[in-house]
C-alpha cells in the first residue's frame, strides 16, 4: 500500500497495556474507597495515579523510540491518525452529554419548574413561588416557604465579558500560534517551532491559572459552587472538565515542546506533534461552545 | 528488544509465537486476543446466566423462597449488565478481533497494544463491579437502567458501580477505535469498501456507534456521581434539575447501545446464511445501506424507553414516528436474506440452523418492538413482562444465537478441526426449543398485567411462570453442550480443510486451518472472485 | 429446606401439568390485554389487536415464504442454486410497502394519543404520590387524604418462610388497607407525584400508566364507565419493596361516592378530636407496634433489627434507648433524614407518640419511656 520498505509494524508482547490497567484499576479502587469516606483510598487512588503517570511515560518513551528508529511506516502513521481522531470524537461526545444537561436544564427542566410549557401543575402545585430566570440565582427549594434548601444560593454569576473574554482570546491566540509552530516545523525552522510551542504552552497554563482564580473568586465571593443547584453543577461540570482537558493539553504541549528542543520531529515526520495540536484545537473549539451558552447566552 | 518489523516475503522468522502467561498478558496478536475475548465472554454468559437461574427459581412461583427482595433486585440488575457488558459486547469485539484481520487481508489489528488494553480492562472491570456483593449496602439493586433518585440509594457499592462503568467504557471506545483504524487503513490492496464482507461493514457501523455513546454514559454516570458525592443537582428538581434527565442522556446511549449488541449478529448471520444457501447474498448494498440507516435513526429513538414519563405530545409523537421507521430498514434485512435462500442449494449444519432460527426468533422480538414504539399502547406494555420478552427475544434468540452460529461457522477455521456436528445440532434443537418455553409465555404474563422487576407476584401468573422457569433452567443446561463441544474441538477432531465449508467464499478461508500466527503477513491482492461471499 | 423447596416445585410442575390436561384454569388468568373500562382503554384495546394482528400476518406471510424455500430449495433435494443476487424491484416494493403499513398504523395512535393528552374540563382532580412503598391520595376538591398500604394478610404471606397458603389470600399482592373511591362517569384528572424515588401508577383497566416522579407532577385523566373494583401495582422499580405497592381502584356511582366522602370526614374528625387527649402506655403500646408493622417494619424490619448497611437496627439504638436520645428520636421521625423518610405529615400526633412509644419498649429496648401526643406536638 505505500511505498515504504517495510511492512506494518506490529510490536513485540507489550507490558504496557496491562500495566495501564492495573494502573486505572487502582486507581478507581482508590477513588471509590475515598468516596466512601475512608482516607485510605486518598492513598491508593495516589499509587493509582503515579502508576499512570509511570505507564504514560514508559508507554510513549516506547513509542518515541520506535518512531525514532524508523520502524513505522506511512500506514502506521494513517492508523495514528485514525486513532487520534476518533479519540477526539469521543471526547466530543463527553461533552456532548453535559451540553445536554446544560440545555435540557435550560429548554425544560427550569421552565417547567417555573410554570411554563407542558407541566402546569408542576409548578401549581409544589412550586408555587418559583420563578424560572437563567442563571437560575435562586434553587427552587429555597422558594418553599419555611422550607430548608439543601443548595447555596447564588449571590452573582461570573459575566461573559471580564474574565471569560479574555480567556476566549488567549485560547484563541494559543490556537493561532500552535499552528505557526505547525508552520515553522514544516519548513524546518526550528527556531521558530520552539518559540512558537513555548508560547502556546505559556498561554495554556495562563488559561489555567486565570480559571482557577475565576473558581476561587466564585467559591468564596458569589456563592458559585458546584452545590449551587443545576446553573452551578453545569457551571462547573462543564467548565471543570474543560479546565482538566486543558491542563492534560498545556502538559501534552509542554512535553512536545521538550521534545522540539531536543531535535526530535522532522519537517515531514511528526505525527505526535500533530496529535497534540488536534487536540489543542478540540479544546479550543469546546472553549467557544462554553463561552457562548454557559456564559455569554 | 528486539523489533517485530514483518518484511514482505520473508517472514517466516518471526511465526513463532510468545508461551506462558506472558503470551496472554501481553499479548499484541489478533487472534491471541480475539480468544482471550470469546472465553472471557462465555464465562460471563454463565455468571450473568447463574444470576438469571436465581431470577427464575425466584419466579418459579410466587411466595419469597431463595432470596429477599432487594437481593432479588441485585440479581436482575447485574444479570442484565453482566450479560449486555461481558458477555454479548465482548463477544462480538472477540469476532471482530479474530475475523476482521482474517477478512481484509490484513497482517493484524492497526494498533495491536490498544487492542491489548482493551481486553485486558474488562476482568477489571467486572472485578470492580462484582465486589460490590460483599459490600455495605449491597450491589447495584436499582436496575441496569441506573435510574435515579433510586439509583443514588444505594450503599458502598455505589463508587464501585460508577467507575466499573467509566472502565467498561474505556475498553470499548479503545477497541472500537481500533476496529476503526483497522478498516480504514489495514485493508489488502483491491480490497474496496463495497467489497468488504458484511460482517466488517456492521462492525465499522457498530464502533461508529460505540465511540458515539459510551462517552455519553460515561457523562451520565458522572452526573450521578457527583450528584451523589459533591452537591450537584443535575437529577433533582429541588435545584433545578430533573430525574427524567437522565434517563434522556442514558437513553441516548441506550438505544443504539442495543444495536451495538445487534448489528454484528446481523454481520454473522449475513456471512453464514450464503454460504450454507450456496448462493451470493441477495441485495449486498441494500444490506449496507440499510445497516446504515438503522444505526442513524437508532440516534432519534431513544424517548421510546421513556414514554411515560409525561413528555410533551410533540415528543412523543416524534419518537413514534422515528421508532416506527426502524422497522423499514430491518426488514430490508430479513426480506434479503429470505430472498438469499430462495432457490439456493441449502443444506442445515449447526450454524445454518441457529441463523435461520434467528431470522425467525430476532423477527418476532422486532415485532413486539415495533408494537412498544406505538406510544397509547406502550402505556400498558412499558415496564411488563411483555417488555421482558421484546428484549430477550432479540437478545437471546437474537444475538446470542448469532453469536452462537458464528463460533460453529468458525471454529473450524480457528482450531483446525471440525466440531461435533451431532453435539452442535443437539445443542441448537435443545436450545431453539426452551428459548421459546423461556421467554414466549412471558408475553402473556406482561399482557395480563405481570410488573417487571418483583421477585413476588398475584397468583394469576404463577403458571406461566412455571413454564418460564422450567423452559430456562432446561436452557441453561442446554448451553453445557456449546461448552462441550468447544473443548472437545479444541483438543482434536477431524481435520478442518482450508475452505471448510462448501458454499464459504472470502479471504479469511483462503488461508490455512488454523491460521499463521500473523494473518497476513504479504497483503492479498484481492478480486472480484476472493470478494465477498 | 432445600428438599423442602424442591418437593414444593416438584408439586407445583404436577399440578401445572394437571392443570393443562383438565383445563382448570385459575379464576383471573389471562393471556391477552384487557379491554379496561375506560373509553382510551378501549381505544388502546383495539390498537394492541389491530398492531398484533398486523405483525402476525407479515410474519405469517414471511415465514411462508422462508420456509417454503427451506423445504424446496435443499441440496438434498437435489436444488442447484441460483445465479441472482440483486433486484432493484423487490428492494423498492418491501420499502414502500412496511412504509404503508406503517403508516396505516401511526394514523389512529396518533388519534388516540392526541385525545389522552386532553386533561381540561375535569370534575374532579386527584393527587396521588408515590412514596416507598405506598402511595398517598390527596382528593383535591373534597379536602380528602390518605395513605394507602399492602394489606396485612398479603404482607403477612409474602414474608420469607411465612408458610401462609398464598391461595387462601384474597388478591394476594393486590390488596390494600384503602382503596380509593371513585365516581363513574366522571371526568376525573389524576396527577401522579412522588416524594422519594420513581413510582409509577398503573392500572390496567384504565388504560395507562404513569410515572410518579419527585419534584414534577404528571397530568392525566380518566372516566370509568363500569363500576368495579380494578387492581393495579406500582410499574417503575422503587428500590426493594417495589413488587409490594398495589393500587386498588373502587369505582362507585355518584351518589355512594358522596356518602364515602361524607363517612371519611367523620371519621377523620373523631380521630382529630381523641388524638389531643392522654393515652394509657398500654394503649400506646398496642397501636404503636401497629403503625410500626405498618410503616416502619420495611424498614427497620420487623425486630428492629434494621438491614445493616442500608438501615439502622432501632433494637438498642442510643437514639431510641437513652434519655438524651428522646428529641433526636422524635425529630427523625418528624422530619426524617437521608433515606429515612419524614413522616410528621402522614402520622398524626398521637400516631407518632405510639410509635415512639412503642420502639423505646420493645425488642428489649426497656426504657420505660411513655410519650403523648402533647410532646409530639411541641417538638413539630
Ligand atoms: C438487540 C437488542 C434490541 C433490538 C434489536 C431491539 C429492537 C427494537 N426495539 Fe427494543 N429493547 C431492547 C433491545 C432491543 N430492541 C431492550 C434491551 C429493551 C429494554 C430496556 C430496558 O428497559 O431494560 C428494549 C425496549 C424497547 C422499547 C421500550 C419499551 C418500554 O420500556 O416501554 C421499545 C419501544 O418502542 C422498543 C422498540 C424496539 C423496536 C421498534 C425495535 C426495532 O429495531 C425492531 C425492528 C424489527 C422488526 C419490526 C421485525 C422485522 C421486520 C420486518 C419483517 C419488516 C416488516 C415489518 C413491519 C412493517 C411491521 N424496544
Ligand atoms: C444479552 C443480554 C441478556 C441475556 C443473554 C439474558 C439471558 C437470560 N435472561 Fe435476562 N435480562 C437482560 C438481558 C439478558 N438476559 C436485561 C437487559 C434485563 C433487564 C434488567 C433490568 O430490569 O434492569 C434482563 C432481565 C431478565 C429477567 C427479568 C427480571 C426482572 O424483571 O426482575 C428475567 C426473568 O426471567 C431474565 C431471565 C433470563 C434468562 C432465563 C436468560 C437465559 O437466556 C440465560 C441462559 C444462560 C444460562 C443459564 C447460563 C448457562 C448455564 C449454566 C450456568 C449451567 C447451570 C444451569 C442451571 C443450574 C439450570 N432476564
Ligand atoms: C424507607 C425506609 C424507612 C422507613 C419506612 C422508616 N425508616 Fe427510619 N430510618 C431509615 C434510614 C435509612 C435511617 C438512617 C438515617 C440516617 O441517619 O441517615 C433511619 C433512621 C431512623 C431512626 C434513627 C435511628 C438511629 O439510631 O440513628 C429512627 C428512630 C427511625 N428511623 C424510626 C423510624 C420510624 C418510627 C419509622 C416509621 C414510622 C421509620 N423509621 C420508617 C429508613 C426508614
Ligand atoms: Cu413504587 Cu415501584
Ligand atoms: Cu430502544
Amino acid at each position: 500500500m505505500s511505498e515504504s520498505h517495510s511492512a506494518y509494524f506490529i510490536p513485540e508482547p507489550s507490558r504496557w497495556p496491562i500495566v495501564g490497567t492495573l494502573a486505572l484499576f487502582v486507581s478507581f479502587i482508590g477513588g471509590a474507597i475515598m468516596l466512601n469516606g475512608s482516607g485510605f483510598g486518598t492513598f491508593i487512588l495516589g499509587l493509582g495515579a503515579g502508576a499512570i503517570i509511570y505507564l504514560f511515560s514508559g508507554w510513549f518513551s516506547d513509542v518515541i523510540c520506535e518512531s525514532i528508529r524508523g520502524s513505522y511506516n506511512r500506514q502506521v502513521d494513517t492508523s495514528f491518525r485514525w486513532g487520534m481522531s476518533w479519540f477526539i470524537f469521543s471526547e466530543v461526545m463527553f461533552f456532548a452529554a453535559f451540553f445536554g444537561a446544560l440545555f435540557y436544564a435550560r429548554i425544560y427542566s427550569v421552565p417547567w419548574i417555573g410554570g411554563e410549557g407542558a407541566k402546569l401543575p408542576t409548578h401549581e402545585f409544589l412550586w408555587p413561588m418559583f420563578e424560572a430566570i437563567w442563571p437560575l440565582m435562586t434553587t427552587p427549594d429555597a422558594t418553599i416557604e419555611g422550607g430548608t434548601t439543601a443548595y447555596n444560593q447564588i449571590k452573582e454569576v461570573i459575566p461573559a465579558w471580564g474574565v471569560p473574554a479574555v480567556n476566549t482570546l488567549i485560547l484563541l491566540s494559543s490556537g493561532v500560534t500552535v499552528t505557526l509552530a505547525h508552520w515553522s516545523l514544516k519548513k524546518n525552522n526550528r527556531k521558530g517551532l520552539c518559540w512558537w510551542l513555548f508560547a502556546t504552552v505559556v498561554l495554556g497554563f495562563l488559561f489555567v491559572t486565570l480559571q482557577a482564580t475565576e473558581y476561587a473568586h466564585a467559591y468564596h465571593e458569589l456563592g458559585l459552587k458546584l452545590s449551587s443547584g443545576i446553573y452551578g453543577s453545569t457551571f462547573f461540570m462543564l467548565t471543570g472538565f474543560h479546565g482538566f482537558h486543558v491542563t492534560m493539553g498545556a502538559t501534552m504541549l509542554t512535553v512536545i515542546l521538550a521534545r522540539s528542543i531536543k531535535g526530535h520531529f522532522t519537517h515531514e515526520n511528526h505525527f505526535a506533534f500533530e496529535a497534540v495540536a488536534w487536540y489543542w484545537h478540540f479544546v479550543d473549539v469546546v472553549w467557544l461552545g462554553l463561552f457562548i451558552f454557559v456564559y455569554w447566552l | 528488544m528486539s523489533e517485530a518489523v514483518i518484511h514482505n516475503g520473508h517472514h517466516d522468522h518471526h511465526d513463532h509465537k510468545p508461551y506462558g502467561i506472558g503470551r496472554w498478558l501481553f499479548s499484541t496478536n489478533h487472534k491471541d486476543i480475539g480468544t482471550m475475548y470469546l472465553v472471557f465472554a462465555l464465562i460471563m454468559f454463565f455468571v450473568g446466566g447463574a444470576m438469571a437461574m436465581v431470577i427464575r427459581a425466584e419466579l418459579f412461583q410466587p411466595g419469597l423462597q431463595f432470596v429477599n427482595p432487594l437481593f432479588f433486585n441485585s440479581m436482575t440488575t447485574i444479570h442484565a449488565l453482566v450479560m449486555i457488558f461481558g458477555a454479548v459486547m465482548p463477544a462480538g469485539v472477540g469476532l471482530a478481533n479474530w475475523m476482521i484481520p482474517m477478512m481484509i487481508g490484513s497482517p493484524d489489528m492497526a494498533l495491536p497494544r490498544l487492542n491489548n488494553m482493551s481486553f485486558w480492562i474488562l476482568p477489571f472491570a467486572f472485578t470492580l463491579l462484582l465486589s460490590t456483593f460483599f459490600m455495605p449496602g449491597g450491589a447495584p439493586a436499582g436496575g441496569w437502567t441506573m435510574y435515579p433518585p433510586l439509583v443514588l440509594q444505594l450503599g458502598d457499592g455505589f463508587p464501585f458501580l460508577i467507575f466499573a462503568i467509566h472502565f467498561l467504557g474505556i475498553s470499548s471506545i479503545l477497541g472500537a477505535i481500533n476496529i476503526i483504524a483497522t478498516v480504514f487503513n489495514m485493508r489488502a490492496p483491491g480490497m474496496t469498501f463495497m467489497k468488504l464482507p458484511l460482517f466488517v461493514w456492521t462492525w465499522i457501523i457498530t464502533a461508529f456507534l460505540l465511540i458515539a455513546t459510551m462517552p455519553v454514559l460515561a457523562g451520565s454516570v458522572t452526573m450521578l456521581l457527583t450528584d451523589k458525592f459533591f452537591g450537584t443537582s443535575f437529577f433533582s428538581a429541588a435545584g433545578g434539575g430533573d430525574p427524567v434527565m437522565f434517563q434522556h442522556v442514558f437513553w441516548f446511549f441506550g438505544h443504539p447501545e442495543v444495536y451495538i449488541l445487534i448489528l454484528p449478529a446481523f454481520g454473522i448471520v449475513s456471512q453464514i446464511i450464503p454460504a450454507f444457501a450456496r448462493k451470493p447474498l441477495f441485495g449486498y448494498e441494500s444490506m449496507v445501506y440499510a445497516t446504515a440507516s438503522i444505526a442513524f435513526l437508532s440516534f432519534f429513538v431513544w424517548a421510546h424507553h421513556m414514554f411515560t414519563v409525561g413528555m410533551p405530545l410533540t415528543g412523543e409523537l416524534f419518537f413514534m414516528y422515528a421508532t416506527m421507521s426502524i422497522a423499514v430498514p430491518t426488514g430490508v434485512k430479513i426480506f434479503n436474506w429470505v430472498a438469499t435462500m430462495w432457490k439456493g442449494s441449502m443444506t442445515f449444519e449447526t450454524p445454518m440452523l441457529f441463523a435461520v432460527s434467528f431470522v425467525v426468533l430476532f423477527s418476532i422480538g422486532g415485532f413486539t418492538g415495533l408494537m412498544m414504539g406505538i406510544t397509547p399502547v406502550d402505556f400498558q406494555y412499558h415496564d411488563t413482562y411483555f417488555i421482558v420478552a421484546h428484549f430477550h427475544y432479540v437478545l437471546v434468540p437474537g444475538a446470542i444465537f448469532a453469536l452462537m452460529a458464528g463460533v460453529y461457522f468458525w471454529l473450524p477455521k480457528w482450531t483446525g478441526h471440525m466440531y461435533d456436528e451431532r453435539l452442535g445440532k443437539i445443542h441448537f434443537w435443545l436450545s431453539a426449543i426452551f428459548v421459546n418455553m423461556l421467554f414466549f409465555p412471558q408475553h402473556f404474563l406482561g399482557l395480563a398485567g405481570m410488573p417487571r422487576r418483583i421477585p413476588d407476584y398475584n397468583v394469576q401468573f404463577t403458571e406461566w411462570n412455571m413454564v418460564s422457569s422450567i423452559g430456562g433452567f432446561a436452557f441453561g443446561l442446554s448451553q453445557l453442550i456449546l461448552v462441550w463441544v468447544v473443548i472437545k474441538c479444541v483438543r482434536g477432531g477431524q481435520k478442518a480443510t482450508d475452505q471448510v465449508w462448501e458454499g464459504a467464499h472470502g479471504l479469511e478461508w483462503t488461508l490455512p486451518s488454523p491460521p499463521p500466527f500473523h494473518s497476513f503477513t504479504t497483503p492479498p491482492q484481492v478480486t472480484d472472485a476472493t470478494a465477498h461471499s | 429446606m432445600f428438599f423442602k423447596k424442591l418437593k414444593e416445585c416438584l408439586t407445583g410442575i404436577t399440578a401445572l401439568w394437571l392443570m393443562a390436561w383438565t383445563g382448570a384454569v385459575h379464576a383471573e388468568w389471562g393471556l391477552n390485554l384487557t379491554r379496561g373500562v375506560t373509553p382510551i382503554s378501549h381505544e388502546v384495546y383495539d390498537l394492541h389487536m389491530l398492531i398484533l394482528w398486523v405483525v402476525t400476518i407479515i410474519g405469517i406471510g414471511v415465514f411462508s415464504v422462508m420456509f417454503w424455500s427451506i423445504l424446496h430449495h435443499r441440496k438434498s433435494k437435489g436444488a442447484v442454486s441460483a445465479k441472482f443476487h440483486h433486484s432493484t424491484t423487490a428492494e423498492i416494493v418491501w420499502t414502500i410497502i412496511p412504509i404503508l403499513i406503517l403508516v396505516g398504523m401511526a394514523i389512529p395512535a396518533t388519534k388516540t394519543l392526541i385525545k389522552m393528552e386532553q386533561t381540561g374540563d375535569a370534575d374532579m382532580t386527584i393527587k396521588v404520590t408515590g412514596y416507598q412503598w405506598k402511595w398517598k391520595y390527596d382528593y383535591m376538591d373534597d379536602g380528602l387524604s390518605f395513605f394507602s398500604v399492602l394489606a396485612q394478610d398479603s404482607n403477612d404471606a409474602r414474608q420469607p418462610g411465612s408458610n401462609i397458603d398464598l391461595n387462601s389470600i384474597d388478591h394476594y399482592l393486590l390488596d390494600v388497607d384503602q382503596p380509593i373511591v371513585l365516581p363513574i362517569n366522571k371526568k376525573i384528572r389524576i396527577l401522579t407525584t412522588a416524594n422519594d424515588v420513581i413510582h409509577a401508577w398503573w392500572v390496567p383497566a384504565l388504560g395507562w400508566k404513569r410515572d410518579a416522579i419527585p419534584g414534577f407532577i404528571n397530568d392525566n385523566w380518566i372516566i370509568i364507565e363500569e363500576p368495579g373494583t380494578y387492581r393495579g401495582q406500582c410499574a417503575e422499580l422503587c428500590g426493594k419493596d417495589h413488587g409490594f405497592m398495589p393500587i386498588v381502584v373502587k369505582a362507585v356511582p355518584e351518589e355512594e361516592y358522596v356518602a364515602w366522602v361524607k363517612k371519611m370526614k367523620m371519621a377523620k374528625a373523631a380521630a382529630a378530636a381523641s388524638g389531643d387527649r392522654d393515652f394509657s402506655k398500654d394503649e400506646l403500646m398496642a397501636s404503636g407496634k401497629e403503625l410500626y408493622s405498618k410503616n416502619c417494619a420495611v424498614c427497620h424490619m420487623a425486630e428492629g433489627q434494621g438491614i445493616p448497611g442500608t438501615f439502622p437496627a432501632l433494637a438498642g439504638s442510643a437514639i431510641a434507648t437513652t434519655p438524651e436520645g428522646l428529641p433526636d428520636h422524635i425529630d427523625r421521625i418528624l422530619h426524617g433524614k437521608n433515606l429515612m423518610p419524614p413522616f410528621g405529615e402522614q402520622l398524626s400526633d398521637a400516631d407518632i407518640a405510639a410509635v415512639v412509644t412503642y420502639e423505646r419498649n420493645a425488642w428489649g429496648n426497656d426504657t420505660g419511656d411513655v410519650v403523648q401526643p402533647k410532646d409530639i406536638k411541641a417538638a413539630r
